[in-house]
């Protein structure tokens, strides 16, 4: 800042002195306010440590408890009550599998079909339009338990009759997964800019075409992360399979159809955490290490698929 | 010219089927009604609602049996207080923290523990609440007998209690901290220039204009606290007890359906009934918890979006 | 063939000419063995009003679109150009609460009848729009969207091409086209979007400002289509910039915004409608002359 030649000292006196003065009131900041924010900052990271350290614990639980009882031959044993050293979690394990791809094979188009509709034919004004998204919101806050009962009452028994087998549970957990592949998709659809759409029905495409050739592709990624996202909440959820007949102790193999009964990882594991005995406890714990790395996978596919294929507008 | 060629039905038909897909969840919470229905009702021709809903003894085994639903549901709001007032200091510590304190590289790490947390299956925090919580923390920090001590109890509300918060930190932080970085940035900077401390901006500035989607969190995480069936199997016990002590065995709603529906019941049988009726009580509360919440967001959302 | 000529020549040997040097087809329900200035009729607007939810944003449009013209549709903002334009390839049909009042006729046809099938006119009604909206794919599947949808298959390669090079765009990209899309500059982008429209051979095809997003160079490089594209399709331009439809256009439909009594509601209406000469030298209407001359903005 210059002024005149002859101004200048008395300039430059006056700004020293107002930068002594402001900067004597900033830093004279009152020493109870300077503590109380240390505390607030130290209690506010002392919660995100617990959260932290709980997580840590159960992990390293998880993994200590259950270390001894990992083997391959976890993977490859049928489960037993009488022999502990020789139970494993293989009827559980491909149970699992086939309720998943059960559960893919219902909420992919379902869940897909549902979210192009609300996002690009509902009228949104229309009342019936407004209610299917509000059930869509509900039901995806509705207990997991509460879905046992619906596949106990409607599926297993009751219109669809189906008895207690996977493919009355893997129905189960695609009814409890839908809602949330239709959120995801919907976003993912929404995230698709108007311009897109208005390009391509300017050059005369109906809205069909449209869907089909500009905004569908676009949208995949988002919605693949969601489908797996959503894949990874079925294969934990123990609640609704408990009342849909997954508690039957099967030794073989088991079938989408068959009337023998299945298993599911997560069962299996609950059914070896309620013994008592110390192999049990192990070998729960093993199921549960098992069960984590499973979903870390997925969970890290889902966002490595993501980030590479996300598109940015 | 200006006409089509060929009638387009396909694209009608598409349309259809579409649509029919969205229905599906109209149809999925009928059935769910339904279903909850038809047997609540037939229950109650036999059990008066009155020893229902007001009695505090749960015991459908005995003879003749009491059907008092206020002890399974002192069980499950027993374990949901504990879980609670875990979860909300921390969750919305945390939320406050990512929000208004953290360094970028912070945020890049804590998020997606918080995500790992909330992907964890409720089986495997059922198991570490029992086999861990309930033996390595809460007994060995207990004070001796008080409200009847914490030694040799494999099942007690508390370690349920906080394994069920464990659970749902991440559901009050993220809602909470996404409703926080809502809050359009010049109220925060307009409160800096008047010389507030960070402290200051946090708690009188961003969480009250926060408000609506922090209640919204809680609403929801009381919901899941309250539909969690696999943690109180493992922690909590199958004994309804009409108490809130934190140290006592005790059997949540969602227990007692687990437990029946899986053992050896028969259809119609009164035990199968009340299954249903207990079912219908549980959907109403988090019926009710839900539609709450999903308002709050609404709102939160509309007034800075 | 000059810039002049070609802009005033609306004779067959010139409409012939240019096509070969762009090598862009006409038509054949579009030929017409007429002499020179054939000012045979695209649109005739009468008494168009477009209504929002009930609230006018236009009222009263009358005015013909003549063929092989370029029309500039100018005026201050809010005006509703964008809106009227909008209307003549039914885009509007988009938006629910939009309703069109009035007669609006394509060749003599109704463009609002019933039978009429809003999909079969943007087949014949293109349009480009503000910013430039490429989709996220390669340069030939941009261009081969609108033929493959069309069920125009065969030869799709010679169909790309000769849309790029209406364009003026396939000697940047003929090594490229399997790049995406969304690797080209603005002024590319624009020139694709162009090709993608004239790809499915359109009549007429509609500008909406289509070089505000654009940087001046690129702004000249599409003004100098546009003189070649008029050969063959009917234009017609909303522009903000005066200068720009004052260099490109034939005539010139000159918009503004008209207040009720209480000043609460505001909407279009058509000043004036002339030779763009006239218009930008010599406007019957005071409101004309105040706008082009830049005394009200």
């Amino acid at each position: 800042m210059t002024g005149p030649g002859a101004a200048a000292p008395r300039n430059r006196l006056a700004m020293a002195g107002a930068r002594a003065t402001t900067q004597a009131m900033l830093r004279d900041q009152p020493r109870g306010d300077v503590i109380r924010n240390a505390v607030f900052a130290g209690l506010l990271l002392l919660a995100i440590l617990i959260a932290l350290a709980g997580l840590l614990a159960l992990l390293i639980q998880a993994f200590t408890q259950g270390a001894s009882a990992l083997s391959t031959d976890l993977f490859t044993n049928p489960p037993s009550t009488a022999f502990p050293e020789k139970a494993g979690f293989r009827t559980a394990i491909i149970g699992s599998l086939e309720l998943i791809a059960g559960v893919i094979l219902f909420v992919v188009p379902v869940g897909i079909g549902a979210a192009i509709y609300l996002e690009e034919y509902a009228d949104k004004s229309k009342w019936w339009n407004r209610l299917i998204e509000v059930n869509i919101q509900n039901l995806a806050a509705v207990p997991s338990i509460i879905y046992g009962i619906l596949g106990l009452a409607f599926i297993v028994r009751g219109p669809l009759d189906l008895g207690f087998i996977l493919a009355a549970g893997s129905l189960t957990l695609a009814l409890l997964v839908l809602p949330m592949v239709i959120i995801a998709a919907r976003e993912a659809i929404r995230a698709v800019p108007d311009s897109i759409r208005q390009g391509s029905l300017a050059l005369g495409a109906t809205q069909w075409q449209t869907i089909r050739s500009q905004v569908l592709p676009a949208s995949i990624p988002g919605i693949a992360t969601g489908v797996i996202l959503a894949v990874s909440r079925a294969l934990g959820e123990t609640a609704p399979l408990l009342l849909v007949g997954a508690t039957v102790f099967v030794t073989f193999d088991p079938t989408p159809f068959s009337p023998d009964g299945y298993s599911a990882l997560p069962v299996q594991i609950f059914n070896y955490a309620v013994r008592p005995q110390e192999e049990f406890q192990a070998l729960a714990a093993a199921g549960i290490i098992v069960m984590l790395g499973v979903l870390l996978a997925m969970n890290s596919f889902a966002i490595w698929l993501r980030n590479r294929y996300e598109q940015r507008w | 010219m200006l006409q089509s060629s060929k009638p387009r039905y396909g694209e009608k038909a598409i349309q259809g089927l579409l649509a029919a897909c969205g229905i599906l969840s109209v149809l999925t919470t009928t059935a769910i009604v339904i279903s909850l229905v038809g047997p609540t009702i037939g229950f109650f021709e036999i059990v008066p609602a009155s020893e229902f809903f007001f009695g505090i003894d749960w015991t459908p085994q005995f003879e003749p049996p009491s059907f008092g639903v206020l002890a399974i549901v002192a069980g499950t709001f027993n374990v949901t207080l504990w879980g609670m007032l875990f979860a909300i200091p921390i969750g919305l510590g945390a939320a406050v923290y990512l929000s208004e304190y953290a360094r970028p590289r912070v945020r890049k790490t804590v998020k997606p523990v918080l995500e790992i947390l909330a992907g964890i299956p409720t089986v495997a925090i059922g198991f570490f609440a029992a086999s861990f919580i309930a033996p390595e923390i809460i007994v060995p920090l207990w004070p001796g007998e008080f409200l009847g001590g914490a030694a040799g109890k494999p099942f007690m509300a508390l370690a349920a209690g906080l394994g069920v918060g464990l659970m749902i930190v991440p559901i009050i932080a993220s809602i909470s901290e996404d409703a926080m970085s809502a809050v359009p940035n010049g109220l925060r900077e307009g409160a800096y220039a008047m010389g507030a401390t960070k402290l200051k901006v946090a708690t009188r500035v961003v969480f009250p204009a926060a408000l609506s989607g922090i209640v919204a969190s809680i609403v929801l995480a009381t919901s899941r606290a309250v539909g969690e069936t696999m943690i109180v199997l493992l922690a909590a016990g199958s004994t309804p007890n009409f108490t809130f002590n934190p140290v006592e065995s005790i059997q949540t709603m969602t227990a007692y359906i687990g437990v029946t529906a899986t053992g050896d019941i028969s259809t119609g049988s009164l035990d199968y009934k009340s299954v249903f009726a207990v079912g219908t009580v549980l959907f109403a509360i988090t019926l009710v918890m839900n539609m709450i919440s999903i308002r709050l967001v609404r709102r939160y959302r509309e007034v800075y979006e | 063939m000059t810039r002049d000529e070609s802009r005033t020549g609306t004779g067959r040997e010139a409409r012939e000419a240019a096509a070969e040097r762009a090598a862009i087809s006409v038509r054949p329900e579009f030929q017409h063995s007429t002499g020179s200035g054939s000012r045979e009729k695209v649109f005739e607007m009468k008494g168009i009003d477009v209504l929002y939810g009930g609230v006018a944003a236009v009222k009263g449009i009358s005015m013909d679109i003549h063929r092989n013209d370029v029309t500039a549709m100018i005026g201050p903002s809010g005006c509703g150009k964008s809106t009227l334009l909008r209307c003549l390839n039914r885009m509007n049909d988009l938006i629910p609460s939009a309703e069109v009042r009035g007669e609006l006729l394509y060749h003599g046809e109704d463009l609002y009848g019933p039978a009429v099938d809003p999909v079969q006119v943007r087949k014949l009604i293109g349009m480009v729009f503000q910013k430039p909206n490429p989709f996220p794919k390669s340069i030939y599947d941009n261009v081969a969207f609108g033929p493959r949808i069309l069920g125009r298959k065969d030869d799709l390669d010679a169909t790309v091409e000769k849309a790029l090079r209406g364009a003026a765009l396939w000697d940047e990209v003929k090594d490229r086209l399997d790049s995406n899309a969304f690797g080209l500059s603005g002024g590319q982008q624009q020139r694709l979007c162009i090709a993608r429209c004239i790809a499915v051979e359109p009549d007429t095809i509609l500008m909406d400002e289509p070089c505000s997003a654009l940087d001046p160079i690129s702004t000249g490089k599409i003004e100098d289509l546009m003189i070649d594209l008029k050969q063959e399709f009917s234009i017609v331009i909303v522009t903000h910039n005066m200068q720009q439809a004052a260099r490109v256009s034939d005539r010139t439909a000159f918009l503004m915004v008209e207040l009720d009594a209480d000043e609460d509601n505001r909407w279009g209406r058509l000043v004036e409608y002339d030779e763009t000469e006239k218009v930008f030298t010599n406007p019957s209407d005071r409101r004309t002359e105040d706008y082009v001359s830049g005394k009200v903005g």
